[in-house]
C-alpha cells in the first residue's frame, strides 16, 4: 500500500517516508492551564512531523495530555491555556501566533477535526446534510447548487448509503456508524491536508469501529495526513506510521509503529502493551504485581449453600419485551438460556442493543422477565416476590460500569461499605468496622480512602470500592456489567487481575458482561455471543475464539483490532455496504 | 520554556466578585434577623408612640425614613415589623416546601393511578392564580397573618412540587438506588437513606429563595388589604397604610418597599449561592 502511494504521489523520488513533504511540524510544544494564578503544565516538549499521506498516532491514557495536544493544533485550547512552542508549522505557515480569525480560516479548510462522539458534536436539530453544507458555506465554497452536490458526493465518499435520503435526516435518526461517517464527511468537506481525529472510534461498537478505521485508511491512501489520538494501542496499530506514547504530559517514547509495537523500550509502553487483554493473556497477569500482599481472611463466610452442587445460576428461556415510544414492541431479550457453575466465569459479549445488560438485570432480578425463569443456587429466584427475594440477595451482587453514579454522592467510602454489610451479620460496631477494613484490604485499597467521597477517588479506586461493596455480603455470584469498560487500559489490567485473584480466593462465580472481546476472552471460561436479543453462539472460550461457527461471531472477531500491525481489521461484505435498514437508530 | 509555564498570571476576578455577593447577602440577612430578634436594640424610638405634631414629616436625620400620618417614626416601625414579616416569609416558604415535598414524593413514587391524580392536582394548582386562591382563603378563614401564610404557602407549593418530583425521579432512577436494591434493602430504607436526602439538598436553596419571594407576595396582598391590619408594623401593613398618602408622603410606600426589595434580593442571592455550592459538590 505504501509503495503504491509513494510511486503514484511522488513518482521518480526515492522510496521511504523521508521523501514525502512535511505537512505539519510541531517543535517543542508546551501547554499549561492557568488556575488560581499559577500555570499547571499539562503538555511538555512534544515534537513531531506529520508527512503527506502519513498517520501519526498519539497514544496515552486519560490525563496524558494527548487531547490537549490535538486541540492546541487547531487553536481550541480555551482562554486559560498558556501555549508555548518552538514552532508549529502548517506547510509554510507558522501557527504559533494566529489570531482567532485566522484560526477560523485554517480550521476546516486546512485542518479537519473529528471528535469522539458524533451525537454531541453534530447539531441535534439540523439534518446532517445541512451541517456539512454549513462547513462549505462558512469558507465560501462554490454556489448553492454545487454545495448541495458536494454534500452528496462527500456522504457517498465516506460510505453512507443512499446519501440523498440520509442528508435529510437528523443525527438521532442515524445509527452510530452513519453518524460518525457524517461527522467525518463534514471534517473533510473542504479537502483539508490534515485530519485530526480525537478518539474517533471510542464510542463505537467494534464492527462500526472497523468501518471507520477502514475509512481513515482509505483517506490516508489518498494522501490525507492523519493525526490520530487514541487511548487504545490496538486501534492505532494498523493505521499509524509513527507513534508517540504520552504519559503525564510527556512523550515517553516515540518512533515508528513497528518499533514501538514490536520492541518497546520504555517501561510505560511495555506496560501498556502487556496490559491489553486477549485470549493469549488468559491465566497470566496483565499488570505488574502490586505491593499489596494478598489478604487471607475467613470473613467471606458463605455457608448457606454449602451442600449445593448444581449450577449457582440457571436461566431458562428468558424473554423481555420493551415498548418503543411509537408503541411497537421489540424483544430486547429473546429465548436466552444459560447456566453458571461454581467458580466459573461466563462471559456475555455483544454490541450495544444486543440485550446483554437486560439479561444481567433479569439475572439480578432488578427486572422481571416476560417469560422464562431464573434459579439461584437451585432455588426459585425470578418467580418469587421481592420481599422473599431480599433474603437471597446477598448471594448475588453487581459491579457497574460507572461506579460514580452507583454511589450516593453524599456518602463516603466508609458509609458506602457499612451500608452494604448484610443486616444482622455483625453484632457490634467494632466487628462491622473490622469487616470494612478487611474488604478494603481485599481490593487493595489503603484505610485512608475510608473518609473520602467517591468524587475524591480515582477511577480505579472507585471501581475497587464498587468491588468491595459487591463482596461485602459474601456473595456466591458477582455480575460484572461492563465493569472495566470505562477504565484506562493499565487500570483495567489491575482490576482484571484483582477479579481473577478474588475469584480464586473465594470461589466466586462471575457473570461477565462486556462489549470488549479482548476482555471477554481473557476472563471467560464459557462465552455467550448475543445479537439483537438472541444468543447466536455459545460455547467454551476456546471454541468461540478459535473456531467461531456463527457468521456474526466471525464478523466480530474479524473486526477486532489487534496489536499485530500486519493484521488489518476486516469488515464483512454485509457490513461494508450497510443495508438500507441500518440507517435508523435501534 | 518552563519559565513561561510557571509564571503567574493575574488572579481570576470572578471568584472575588462571587464572594462579595455572598458576603453582602449574608450580612443583610443577618441584620434583618437581628431586627427580628431584638428590635428594641436597633430601633431609635418606640414604633407605636403617636405624636400628631410630627405627622407626615419627610425623611431627615432625626427620622431616617420620615414619619407616618400619626407621627410615628417609620424607621422604627420597619424594624419592629421585621419579626412578623420574616415569620410570614419563613412560614409561607416552609409550608410551600413541606406541601411540595409530600405532593412531589407521591407524584414520583406512588402507583400509576395515585401519581396521576396528584400530578393533575399539582397542575391545577399551578394554573390557579395565587391571588384568586388568596382571596378564596381570606373569604373562608378571614384576614389574618396565618391566612397570609397559608395562601402564599399553598400558592407557591405546586412550583416547588414539580422540582421535588423531578429530583426524586432522577434519584429513584439513579445507579445508587439500583445498587441499594441489588443489596436487598427495603423500599422505605432506600427512600429514607438515599432518595429523601438527595431531594432535600436542592430544597435548602429553593427555601431560601422562597422566603424572599413569599415576603414580596405577602406584602403585595397586604397592600390590597388582604393581609395584616394596621396598626401592626408588618411591612405589608405599612404599605397598606401608606397607600392613602401616596401623593403627599410617597416615602411611606417607597422606603418600606425598598426594604422589602433589599431583603428579597439578599435572600435570592444567598439561595443562589447555596445552590451553586451544592451543585459544585455534586459535580
Amino acid at each position: 500500500m505504501m509503495t503504491i502511494l509513494d510511486s503514484s504521489v511522488l513518482p521518480g523520488i526515492g522510496q521511504g517516508p523521508a521523501a514525502r513533504p512535511v505537512r505539519l511540524s510541531v517543535n517543542n510544544l508546551n501547554v499549561g492551564f492557568s488556575h488560581h494564578g499559577t500555570v499547571r503544565p499539562v503538555v511538555r516538549n512534544v515534537s513531531f512531523n506529520l508527512e503527506e499521506g502519513q498517520c501519526v498516532a498519539i497514544v496515552g491514557e486519560s490525563g496524558s495530555g494527548k487531547s490537549v495536544t490535538a486541540r492546541t493544533l487547531v487553536g481550541l485550547t480555551g482562554q486559560h491555556a498558556v501555549v508555548d512552542a518552538g514552532g508549529i508549522r502548517l506547510g509554510d505557515d507558522d501557527l504559533t501566533a494566529l489570531s482567532p480569525k485566522r484560526w477560523r480560516s485554517i480550521r476546516g479548510r486546512r485542518i479537519g477535526f473529528i471528535l469522539q462522539d458524533a451525537l454531541v458534536s453534530l447539531d441535534p436539530l439540523r439534518p446532517v446534510g445541512k451541517e456539512i453544507e454549513e462547513a462549505l458555506t462558512l469558507h465560501g465554497w462554490g454556489d448553492r447548487a454545487s454545495r448541495k452536490r458536494k454534500v452528496l458526493d462527500l456522504l457517498a465518499s465516506v460510505g453512507v448509503p443512499a446519501p440523498r435520503n440520509r442528508a435529510r435526516q437528523r443525527p438521532d435518526e442515524l445509527s452510530g456508524g452513519l453518524r460518525q461517517r457524517a461527522l467525518i464527511a463534514s471534517a473533510i468537506a473542504l479537502d483539508p491536508e490534515i485530519v485530526i481525529a480525537d478518539e474517533p472510534t471510542t464510542a463505537l461498537d467494534v464492527t462500526v469501529q472497523a468501518q471507520v478505521l477502514l475509512l481513515l485508511e482509505d483517506m490516508k491512501r489518498r494522501g490525507t495526513s492523519i493525526l490520530l489520538i487514541s487511548h487504545d494501542l490496538s486501534v492505532v496499530a494498523h493505521l499509524a506510521d509513527q507513534i508517540l506514547v504520552m504519559s503525564g504530559g510527556e512523550v515517553v517514547e516515540q518512533g515508528t509503529a513497528h518499533s514501538i509495537l514490536t520492541d518497546p523500550q520504555h517501561p510505560y509502553t511495555q506496560g501498556l502493551i502487556n496490559a491489553v487483554p486477549s485470549r493469549d493473556t488468559r491465566g497470566s497477569r496483565l499488570a505488574p504485581a502490586r505491593e499489596v500482599a494478598p489478604v487471607h481472611t475467613a470473613a467471606h463466610a458463605n455457608d448457606d449453600h454449602a451442600g449445593f452442587d448444581g449450577p449457582v445460576l440457571e436461566a431458562t428461556g428468558l424473554v423481555k419485551h420493551f415498548t418503543a415510544p411509537d408503541g411497537s414492541r421489540t424483544a430486547a431479550v429473546n429465548d436466552v438460556s444459560f447456566s453458571l457453575g461454581r467458580g466459573e466465569t461466563l462471559g456475555i459479549v455483544g454490541e450495544s442493543g444486543s440485550g446483554k445488560s437486560t439479561t444481567a438485570r433479569i439475572a439480578l432480578a432488578l427486572e422481571n422477565a416476560d417469560a422464562g425463569t431464573v434459579r439461584l443456587l437451585g432455588q426459585d429466584w425470578s418467580a418469587i416476590p421481592e420481599t422473599r427475594r431480599r433474603r437471597l440477595r446477598k448471594q448475588i451482587s453487581v459491579v457497574y460500569q460507572d461506579p460514580l453514579s452507583s454511589f450516593d454522592p453524599r456518602w463516603n467510602t466508609e458509609r458506602i461499605l457499612l451500608d452494604s454489610l448484610p443486616a444482622g451479620a455483625f453484632a457490634t460496631a467494632a466487628q462491622r468496622r473490622e469487616r470494612v477494613l478487611a474488604l478494603l484490604a481485599q481490593v487493595g485499597l489503603p484505610d485512608s480512602v475510608l473518609h473520602r467521597f467517591p468524587l475524591q477517588l480515582s477511577g480505579g479506586q472507585r471501581q475497587r470500592v464498587a468491588i468491595a461493596r459487591a463482596l461485602a455480603p459474601s456473595p456466591s455470584i458477582v455480575v460484572l456489567d461492563e465493569a472495566v469498560s470505562a477504565l484506562d487500559v493499565s487500570i483495567q489490567a489491575q482490576i482484571l487481575d484483582l477479579l481473577v485473584d478474588l475469584q480464586r480466593q473465594f470461589g466466586l462465580s462471575y457473570l461477565f458482561i462486556s462489549h470488549d472481546l479482548g476482555v471477554i476472552s481473557h476472563m471467560s471460561d464459557r462465552v455467550l455471543v448475543m445479537k439483537d436479543g438472541f444468543v447466536v453462539e455459545s460455547g467454551t472460550a476456546d471454541q468461540i475464539f478459535t473456531a467461531p461457527a456463527h457468521p456474526y461471531t466471525k464478523e466480530l472477531l474479524g473486526a477486532l483490532p489487534t496489536l499485530d500491525e500486519n493484521h488489518s481489521v476486516s469488515v464483512s461484505p454485509a457490513a461494508s455496504v450497510p443495508p438500507a435498514t441500518e440507517g435508523s437508530a435501534p | 520554556m518552563t519559565g513561561v509555564l510557571e509564571r503567574t498570571v493575574a488572579p481570576v476576578q470572578r471568584r472575588r466578585r462571587v464572594r462579595v455577593g455572598f458576603l453582602a447577602s449574608a450580612v443583610t440577612i443577618g441584620v434583618f434577623l437581628a431586627a427580628a430578634v431584638t428590635p428594641h436594640v436597633l430601633a431609635p424610638s418606640d414604633p407605636f408612640t403617636m405624636d400628631f405634631t410630627r405627622a407626615l414629616q419627610s425623611p431627615s436625620l432625626a427620622h431616617w425614613f420620615g414619619t407616618d400620618e400619626s407621627g410615628r417614626d417609620l424607621f422604627s416601625r420597619v424594624i419592629y415589623g421585621a419579626r412578623e414579616s420574616l415569620a410570614i416569609g419563613v412560614g409561607a416558604a416552609g409550608l410551600g416546601v413541606l406541601v411540595a415535598l409530600v405532593l412531589g414524593s407521591i407524584a414520583a413514587l406512588a402507583g400509576r393511578i395515585l401519581a396521576g391524580i396528584v400530578n393533575r392536582v399539582i397542575e391545577v394548582l399551578f394554573a390557579f392564580p395565587t391571588l384568586l386562591l388568596a382571596l378564596l382563603l381570606v373569604s373562608i378563614l378571614g384576614s389574618s397573618p396565618l391566612t397570609l401564610v397559608i395562601a402564599v404557602g399553598l400558592g407557591s407549593a405546586p412550583g416547588y412540587a414539580r422540582m421535588v418530583r423531578g429530583q426524586i425521579l432522577s434519584s429513584k432512577n439513579s445507579g445508587y438506588v439500583e445498587a441499594a436494591r441489588a443489596l436487598g434493602h427495603a423500599r422505605f430504607t432506600i427512600f429514607r437513606r438515599h432518595i429523601l436526602p438527595n431531594a432535600l439538598r436542592p430544597l435548602i436553596a429553593i427555601f431560601t429563595m422562597g422566603v424572599g419571594q413569599s415576603i414580596v407576595w405577602a406584602s403585595g396582598m397586604a397592600f390590597i388589604g388582604l393581609g395584616v391590619a394596621p396598626p401592626s408594623p408588618e411591612w405589608g401593613a405599612l404599605l397598606d397604610a401608606g397607600r392613602a398618602y401616596i401623593t403627599q408622603a410617597s416615602w411611606l410606600i417607597v422606603l418600606p418597599g425598598f426594604v422589602i426589595v433589599v431583603l428579597a434580593l439578599a435572600a435570592t442571592t444567598l439561595g443562589k449561592h447555596i445552590q451553586s455550592s451544592l451543585e459544585k459538590g455534586d459535580a
